[in-house]
Order: C-alpha cells, then structure tokens, then sequence
C-alpha cells in the first residue's frame, strides 16, 4: 500500500506549497495594499504608541497629539473640530482615518521618505521617533466666516486664492467633531458614528468637495465664457431674451424666473443677459454655441477631472452627449450638469486669475518633527482657460451682476466685487440649491469663493439672499 | 516528502542492533520547551508583564509533562519515532504561548476598560494538557498493539458515528457561533467531532483491510478507468450521507469536508483504485454545489471568500481582521508580545494561526508549517514501515486527518479556501481537540514503535501475502 500512500503524500505536498505560497502572498506581497486599507486599526494603534505630528493651520495646531498617560499613549485632539472637520477628518481606532489624517498619514507618523535623515538621528540618540507637521493653505479667519455664515444651514463653501491654486477655506454644514471619534473609548466612538451616520443631512459627507449639486445659473459663467471664446460674441452682443424660450425639437419651454422678457423687445446685451441672469438668453446661446464648445469650456476650468488636494475630491461633471434641448437646459447649468463647490470656485478663480486654472491644493508644507520645512507645495497651472482679455471682459459683467444685478447682497463698500448667482433645481420635488461664485477684488483677486446652500426656497433670489451674504463675509476676512 | 519505499528488512534485523533513538527525542525535547520558555519569557517582557508567575507554571508544568511522555515512551514503546513527540510537544508550546499572550491582551485591555480581569485561558489550556498527557500515556501502556484495535472495528465505528450526531441530541447539544458541535453536560462542554475523528478512523482502517479485496474488484472499464461494482458503491455513498448530513443539520462544513476526504483517501490506499477517487471527487462536486444551491450559511461562506471585503463589516470581519493580523505581521513578525492578535475574535480558537502570523511573521508560520509538514510525513512514514495493512491503513489515516484539518483550517484562516470552524491541531484553546490530537500522536507512536521494533514479530493474517494482486 506504500504506492497510494506516496501518491497521496505527493498531493498533501501539494496543500502544504499551496499554504505556503498564500501566506507568502499576504504577508509579503500584498501586506501594504492591506495595511493602508480603511477599517484596519492596527495601523492606526501602532501609532498611538508615537507622537502623531499635528495639522497646522497658519501657525497653530488643529489637530496634535496629547500625552495620555495610559496604555495608549497619545490621544489624538482637535481645537474647533467641527470648523476644521472637512480638512482634518477624523482619526480613530475603530473606523480608520479620513482627511488629511488619512492622506498626509505617512508624513504625520514620521514614516515618509522625507524622514530619513531625523529618523536616523532619533535612531541613534534613542529618541521615540516623531512625526512631521503639515501646514495646510487653510485661512484661519475665512474658515471661521463660511463656518459661522453657514450655521444652521445644509451646504459647503470653499475659497481658493486665484493666483495659486491654495485652498483657503473648506466649510461644510452640518459638521461632525473628530475628537469624538478619536477618543479611546470604541463604545462611545460607535455610538457618535452611529448617530452620524444615521443624520439624514450626512454631516459625515465630505461636502465642499464631494457633494455634486447642479451648479445652475452659476455655470452661466461658463457658458459666458465660451460665447467669448468663440469669437462670436462680446459683452455687447444682443441675444434674444424672450419669456419663454421654446426648447429645440421639443415641446417643453424654459422660463425666466421673472416670467417678463429680459429686455425691450424681448432682447438683451449679454452684459445684461448675465447681470439679470437671463435663462432664456443663455439657453438661446448653448444652443448656438453647441454642446461640444461648452463642454470643451468647462473641462478647461476643470470639469471631467479629477483633483487630488490631496483629498481625493469628486468629478464635476458636463453631460456627454446632449441632444439640442439637453444642451440648453445644460448651458444653464440644468439638466445633468454636477458640479461641487470646489469646481465653482475654481471657475471663479479662473476668471479672476487672467483666464488661468491653477491646481488646487490644501497642503502648503510638510514639516518635520522640529518644524524645519521640508517640502513645500509649488503652485500648478492646471489649464488656460480663457485668453486675458475675455477674462477682463467676463470679470466685468460679473462686477456688473454685484454692483447692478441680481448679486446685489455681495457688495462691499470700497471693494469691487465679482460675483454670480445661481439656483439650481434638483428634480421635481426636491428644494432647490442656492449658489454663489465671487471673488475680489475683481483687478487682482485675492480670493475666489463658491458658496452652495442646500435645501434653499425655490427661487432665483435665493441666491443672493442664502448665499452671497456668505460669500462676502468670505471675503471681507480675507481682505481685512 | 520522501518517503521510503522499503518495508522493513526481512530476516537478520534480530541479530542487528536497532538504535532506538530515544535520547534523540529527549535533546529534541529539551530545545522544544527551551523555546516555548523563550517564547514565553518575550511575551512577558514585550507586554510589561514581567516573568510573572503563571509564565514559570507553565514552563515548568510544560516541563514535567514533557519528560512523562518522554519516559513512558522510553518505557512502552522504545522504538518509536523520536521525532514525532518533540514536534507535537512544540506545537502545543507555541499555542500555550499564544494564549498566554491574548490572556494578557485580554487583561490589559479589560484593565483599560475599566472591567474586571478575565479568567486566563492558559491555565485551563495547561490542564487540558495534562488530562491530555494522561490519555497519551494510558493508549502507551494499555495498547500494546495497535492491532488490538481492529478487535473492535464495528465497536468504533458505531461509537464514532454516535459522537459525530450527539450535538443534535435534545438538552446536550448545544449551539456556538451558528454551529451545533458541541454538546454540554454540566458545566462541562464537549466537542465530539474531535474524538469521532479518531474512532472513525480506527473503524475505517478496519472496515477497509476486511472489504478491500471486493472493494477493489473491477467490473468495467471506462476512459482506462477501472469502475468499481455497482452493489460496492453503498460504503461510499453511507461516508457521503453522513458527511451531508453533518452540514446540514450540525452546520459544520470543516468536519463534513474532513470525514468524507478522509474515507475517499483510506478508500484509494485501500484499494489503490484511481476510479473511488475520482468517484469521490464528483460526490465532493455534487455536494458542494447542491449545499450551495440549498443553504444559505454555505453560500455566504463562499460569498465572503470571494469579496471578504464587502462584508468587512458583518460576516466578513473575522477574516478581514485575521489579513489585517497577518499584513501587519510581515516578513519578520511584529514580535511576541508587540501585535494586536486579541483584534480578531476568536484569536486563541479558529484563529490562533492569524495571531501567530502577526507576532511571527511569515517566517514564524513557514516553520510552523513546516513543523506539521515533519510531523505529518513522519507519520506517513510509520505507515509505509509498517507490516500490517490494518497498521499501515490506521498510521496514514490518522496522518491524513491531521494534515487534511491543517489544510482545512489554515487555508480558511488564509482566505485560501471558505473559512470554515475548525481548531488547529495542538494550538488552538481548547480541551477536545488537545486531547484528540494527542491520543493521535500516541497512536502514531504505537504504530512507529512496531514499525522500527527489531525483534520478529509474529505475521498479521492479513499480511502482504494476501494483498490483491495490482493490475499492471
């Protein structure tokens, strides 16, 4: 019988290499991929046993690791947590980390390459090692005006400085406090999770950047800009701004807020057309300039990517293929148009900026444990978007929309103030979402900033009356 | 492995003088509670415990277990393997001090807590060593023979086939986890399955040395298989029934996947018919696929095998937090005493391999492994030396087992197969299945010993000579 009994050790063999193999599979090969997977907290308590480098915004720490005192040595503690949440994230034992808790994590733990030489010191003089600091874009003062300009509303606001690309504020509504889940106690940090995640408003939701709404008549300034851009059209221009305007191929209309025509004779200067945000107008235009040129228009300003802040932010969207009705419900920033506040910003900041889409980004430096500057982040041009002068021209019309238009409620006395009001419809029930792009000062911005409310009143004021507030209040502290 | 082929030399083996090896066994047992005193030692020194006091017990209770063994084996069956105890004593030395080192994980964490200290385990896991030890010595010195035991093959098999269905009995049986393997008398709780392992296995070896000449009988040939008898299927499909019915009414996929591999393969030895094989394989396909089909709990195993992290938070979790275990283990191991095992649940039972992939490394658990590859080979090494067919059954049906319930339990716990509920030999907490796994090392001792013994020894009826005749 020792014949099948060989046969059969050849096959035990075989599961034994089988094993063996596997093993070495998991723990050698594929051992990282499972270690940067959300939801492993092993990661996460090995490094409670070090001191996490904090999260700075200006020179200040929003989140530092405190000195515990028990088994596990550090706690993790944010000062205004729910202010600095969507930047932050959260950092916990039981459900992994988000933000730039998450993506900056191995320069906080000290790990990154960007440490060898200190971990080498620390090495040899014995010490723990530490972590890096990182110094976000975040402006202190803008942060704290969209926090407090949102209170009590459901939306998210983000400023960007035009010249670079630095994201000065990143605001959302409702928030969450991260030191609530960063505690040491798993049973007190599910239950805050659970609450959160049973909130109908998701405070949880990253919405400055990943909350996609239709931008409504705020991606007129797209539309705008690509009537520039074909050669076709200046601010002068006259459009027909007629009630009503009888969609293409299709029964429906599309109608002004107002319900009159937009001008005498149901004409209208595109100055105006923007200024009073003429639906019928922009829709007549998206149909004349085609699909194809506004869509190749909002991807220049950074639609159809997607932008790594490194916060991994979501994709801003025009419709692919549009049929003629399609692409002037879209020129007016209907139809399945997405956009997140982050993108409308960048369209503001676009314009400000001579016609230039820079990157971007949310880390300024990367600092090491004894906060000498290791890394500091390079502003990017993303794309060219407009040629300067359509940006002059585009930055007039919308000066005009604030001093003249329906902006009215984002003027600031000595400050010229570029803006746009938008108010979006979700669907047939759903409230509608109010929008506002600006910046300022409109020669030289200093800031751009898109503000979106949720749930607002149905109507185009809503804009201007939920929204631009906010935004001047954005860039009132920016300025000051 | 490299098994020799050869039987035992025929006559002048008398005159030669046989080593018996035993203070080889004895060195190799030294090295192996050396090292489970080190482990030991780490765990204590990386947790902050110190050389606490239970560390000592347990060396030292370890220790004179060892040497019990060691003696009797000495004593009882001089010719014996030396390796096969050392081996077995290392493994059960490795999961002591693995659940000595959740014990303190448990504590610290329970101290943090702020909630009472719970029991240790290791203590209870010690005792059962010793009851376990106990067992070992008693099957040394009442089985003289292994071929006592073929006296009684019916006696086993109905006793196995008792205990493989006592969980579903009224007021004993007993529900852990979603399946029903254990029964509890008293405070007293039991998992059969790990005794009905043995005792079935003694029952086919048996079976099969009496009915392996029908068996074997070849009425037609299909595709250059020989196909066995029709009125020679019945053994066969009663094995799968019952293995079927283990699944469904116990749901306990890993003894119903153990007994039926086990059958086929005594099956194949017995016969050294290709044709039960592939037989058995389609039984096996059918099965699966028809419990697949039919339950629920077997399809959500093979769900979470394929995508555990879809389920990560629900029924994938366990073996989410074992990859987790064994990711941040690494190459090197995060070292005893300095990874999170207590993470996943069950650490010191299904998944103590998970834990000590993490504290070990890859390489800690490629020398365990390895330690069940020796151990398994030097078992089917006993099987191939020795004389008799009931032997040389009953050896590699034991060894089989062994090495069928480490595939089974390990792959699971290595998302290389479905997870399914079985404890890994010598390691995992609990009594049952230490006291099995030990019951087989002393069989496999018993076997070794005859096997290596010098002396003539009076021939098995059913020795060689009557070996069907293999169609060349």
């Amino acid at each position: 019988m020792s014949r099948p009994i060989r046969r059969i050790s050849f096959v035990l063999a075989l599961m034994l290499v089988a094993l063996l193999a596997n093993i070495t599979v998991i723990q050698v090969v594929l051992a990282s991929d499972y270690r940067d997977r959300p939801g492993n907290q092993r990661v996460l308590l090995e490094e409670y046993d070090r001191e996490r480098g904090p999260i700075l915004v200006g020179p200040n720490p929003v989140a530092r690791s405190k000195e515990t005192g028990d088994t596990l040595k550090f706690l993790r503690v944010y000062s205004d947590g729910p202010l600095y949440a969507p930047v932050t994230g959260f950092y916990s034992t039981v459900y992994g980390a988000t933000g730039l808790e998450r993506t900056e994590n191995r320069i906080l733990t000290g790990k990154s390459s960007l440490f060898v030489v200190d971990r080498a010191e620390q090495l040899f003089a014995g010490r723990e090692p530490a972590g890096g600091a990182v110094s976000t874009t975040i402006n202190a003062r803008a942060q704290k005006a969209a926090f407090n300009g949102l209170f009590g509303k459901k939306g998210a606001v983000v400023a960007i400085e035009p010249a670079t690309g630095r994201i000065l504020a990143s605001v959302q509504s409702p928030s969450f406090d991260p030191n609530q889940l960063s505690s040491h106690d798993p049973a007190a940090i599910r239950a805050y999770y659970d609450t959160l995640q049973q909130d109908p408003a998701r405070p949880l939701l990253n919405r400055p950047i990943v909350a996609l709404n239709p931008p409504g008549s705020t991606f007129k300034l797209v539309t705008a800009a690509a009537a520039l851009a074909s050669g076709r059209f200046t601010p002068e221009s006259v459009l027909p701004g007629p009630a009503t305007y009888q969609l293409p191929d299709s029964s429906r209309k599309i109608r002004n807020w107002s319900g009159q025509e937009c001008g005498p004779n149901g004409l209208v200067t595109l100055r105006d057309a923007l200024a009073i945000s003429c639906n019928t107008a922009f829709a007549w235009l998206g149909n004349e300039l085609g699909d194809d040129a506004l869509r190749s228009q909002a991807d220049l300003m950074g639609f159809d990517n997607t932008f790594t802040i490194p916060l991994r932010a979501a994709t801003s969207r025009f419709p692919e293929d549009p049929d003629a009705p399609q692409t002037a419900m879209s020129a007016i920033g209907q139809f399945d148009v997405r956009a997140t506040a982050l993108q409308m910003a960048m369209v503001g900041a676009a314009i400000g900026n001579n016609g230039t889409t820079m990157e971007p980004y949310l880390v300024q430096e990367v600092r090491g444990p004894d906060l000498a500057i290791l890394q500091t982040t390079e502003p990017a041009t993303f794309q060219t978007a407009m040629t300067p002068i359509n940006a002059a021209q585009l930055t007039e019309m919308m000066v005009n929309v604030v001093d003249n238009g329906t902006g009215s409620n984002a003027q600031i006395p000595g400050v010229r103030v570029a803006g746009k009001t938008g108010t979006a419809q979700t669907g047939n029930d759903n409230p509608a979402v109010a929008w506002f792009v600006a910046f300022a000062p409109a020669q030289a911005p200093e800031v751009a900033v898109a503000v979106m409310v949720e749930d607002a009143g149905a109507a185009e004021v809503s804009g201007n009356a939920l929204a631009a507030p906010i935004a001047r209040a954005v860039i009132e502290a920016v300025l000051r | 492995m490299s098994v020799p082929l050869g039987v035992m030399p025929p006559v002048p083996q008398a005159v030669r003088k046989q080593p018996s090896r035993r203070n080889v066994e004895l060195l190799l047992l030294v090295f192996a509670w050396g090292l489970g005193l080190l482990g030991t030692l780490q765990v204590g020194w990386a947790t902050g415990e110190g050389a606490a006091s239970r560390l000592w017990i347990t060396a030292g209770v370890v220790g004179v277990l060892a040497l019990a063994m060691h003696l009797v084996v000495r004593w009882k069956a001089k010719y014996a393997d030396p390796v096969l105890l050392p081996v077995a004593t290392l493994l059960t030395e490795l999961g002591l001090v693995m659940i000595y080192r959740i014990d303190v994980a448990a504590a610290q964490r329970a101290l943090l807590n702020g909630n009472p200290e719970p029991t240790p385990d290791v203590y209870s896991q010690l005792t059962w060593f010793a009851v376990a030890v106990i067992l070992f010595i008693s099957v040394l010195v009442l089985l003289r023979d292994h071929r006592m035991l073929q006296r009684y093959t019916y006696t086993f098999g109905l006793a196995g086939l008792v205990l493989l269905i006592l969980p579903l009995a009224p007021f004993i049986g007993t529900t852990v986890n979603g399946a029903t393997l254990w029964i509890r008398l008293g405070g007293f709780s039991f998992q059969p399955a790990e005794v009905a392992k043995i005792l079935l296995t003694i029952f086919f070896a048996g079976y099969l040395v009496e009915k392996r000449d029908s068996l074997a009988l070849v009425r037609t040939k299909f595709l250059g298989i020989g196909l066995p008898r029709l009125k020679d299927l019945g053994p066969i499909l009663i094995a799968w029934l019952v293995s079927l019915a283990v699944l469904v009414f116990e749901t306990d996929l890993g003894t119903s996947l153990l007994f039926f591999g086990l059958f086929v393969s005594m099956l194949y030895i017995a016969t050294q018919r290709r044709s039960w094989l592939i037989l058995g394989g389609i039984l096996f396909v059918a099965g699966a696929a028809a419990a697949y089909y039919l339950f629920g709990h077997v399809r959500l195993r093979v769900e979470v095998w394929l995508d555990p992290w879809a389920y990560a938070d629900t029924s994938g979790y366990q073996i989410v937090q074992s990859l987790f275990g064994l990711a941040n283990g690494g190459i090197l191991g995060a070292g005893l005493g300095q990874g999170f095992p207590n993470l996943v649940p069950f650490a010191s039972t299904d998944f103590i391999v998970a834990a000590l992939g993490e504290e070990l490394g890859v390489t800690g658990l490629i020398a365990m492994l390895l330690l069940y590859a020796v151990l398994i080979e030097r078992g089917l090494r006993a099987a191939v030396s020795v004389r008799d067919s009931f032997g040389q059954l009953l050896a590699a049906g034991l060894s089989i087992t062994l090495a069928l319930q480490v595939f089974v339990i390990i792959g699971g716990v290595t998302r290389l197969i479905p997870l399914t509920g079985l404890t890994t030999p010598f390691l995992s907490y609990g009594g049952s299945s230490l006291i099995a796994n030990w019951i087989i090392v002393a069989l496999l001792l018993r076997i070794s010993d005859r096997a290596r013994r010098p002396e003539a020894t009076i021939p098995s009826p059913d020795d060689a000579v009557t070996q069907v005749v293999r169609r060349v």
